[in-house]
């Protein structure tokens, strides 16, 4: 019992106690980023478990990748086959793969063009509360969008990021030995098409993306993905940390 | 005996889903290592076994309900 209290911090520190008075920069919070342009799905995520499995030994720093992958669908642990609305045949012939996933959520589709973030953070450096980081994955793409004159949102109860009743990111994340990997998807300038193949994360919702909303051509993929390692480190300074107490 | 406890997740957030077991009672568990996966509305987390032993009972199957504080196994810890 005492194990699991000391690796969990059960009980002896609250979520809401642990992040009074929290600030990562004066703990020591750092990233570093890696970005690894167009890759396979399955190879990031054996890639994000062994990065996890060291930063959660302690043997390298929390680490920020950023990509892009070619049309997948991934399946959450709360998925729902009825959610895929094209067979299984449909989807081979147009080149689609189907990955089942640890992730926590539904449905979702990753296509070119829809900026990848997954930040292998230690949760352990930032308060070790679950919910409070999925909220500020959402701040800082929040932000990021604002810096493009996009006014962007949460929807009370879901999570993801939101704009005019559309949604234009999705997060899902897992956690082992309070390291996150997944992590969350925008849709830069990609083929919104493709997201009929779904029903996003289990609901009736319509995807946006950023390149639907503003000019196509002040959109550069290498831009956002500055900005994005700009409102991460915001975020997770202490100085935009999001607290809901 | 060794209890496996559903810890505090934050937020005010007071359920999960047992969503995997890496282990079946029966089976031995190392201390540290996965022994349960764990949804809550976006996110899935492992808990570690507590102890070094026997996976003695397991009380929450897959696709059910927890809350916190809830008991989900019991480890008979080596000697």
């Amino acid at each position: 019992m005492q194990n699991l209290v000391d690796s969990i911090a059960y009980g002896k520190y609250p979520a809401i106690l642990a992040l009074s008075g929290f600030n990562s920069k004066e703990a020591g919070f750092n990233f570093e980023t890696l970005d690894l342009g167009l890759v396979d799905y399955n190879e990031t995520l054996s890639f994000q478990k062994s990065l996890a499995k060291d930063v959660a030994a302690g043997i390298r720093e929390s680490t920020l990748i950023l990509c892009e992958h070619n049309p997948v669908i991934t399946l959450g642990r709360q998925a729902r086959k009825e959610n895929i609305l094209k067979s299984q045949a449909e989807l081979t012939a147009a080149g689609i793969k189907m990955i089942n996933t640890n992730r926590g959520g539904d449905v979702t589709l990753h296509l070119a063009g829809q900026l990848i973030v997954y930040p292998v953070f230690d949760l352990r450096c930032l308060g070790r509360d679950i919910h409070i980081f999925l909220r500020n994955l959402e701040e800082a793409v929040i932000l990021l969008l604002e810096d493009y004159g996009i006014r962007a949102y949460r929807q009370e109860g879901l999570t993801g990021v939101w704009v005019s009743g559309r949604k234009i990111a999705s997060i899902g994340i897992a956690i082992s030995r309070w390291v996150t990997t997944h992590g969350a998807s925008l849709n830069v300038s990609c083929d919104m098409n493709l997201f009929s193949l779904i029903k996003p994360c289990g609901l009736d919702i319509i995807m946006t993306s950023m390149a639907q909303l503003k000019e196509l051509n002040s959109l550069k993929m290498e831009l956002v993905k500055e900005k994005v390692i700009e409102k991460l480190q915001y975020v997770f300074s202490g100085i935009g940390f999001f607290r809901k107490v | 005996m060794v209890k496996v406890i559903l810890p505090e997740l934050g937020e005010g957030i007071t359920k999960a889903v047992v969503s995997y077991w890496y282990f079946q009672a029966g089976q031995n568990v190392r201390k540290d290592e996965d022994l349960v996966e764990l949804t809550t509305d976006k996110a899935t987390f492992n808990l570690p076994a507590p102890a070094t032993g026997k996976l003695l009972e397991v009380f929450s199957l897959e696709g059910q309900n927890v809350n916190v504080a809830d008991t989900l196994a019991t480890i008979e810890e080596e000697a």
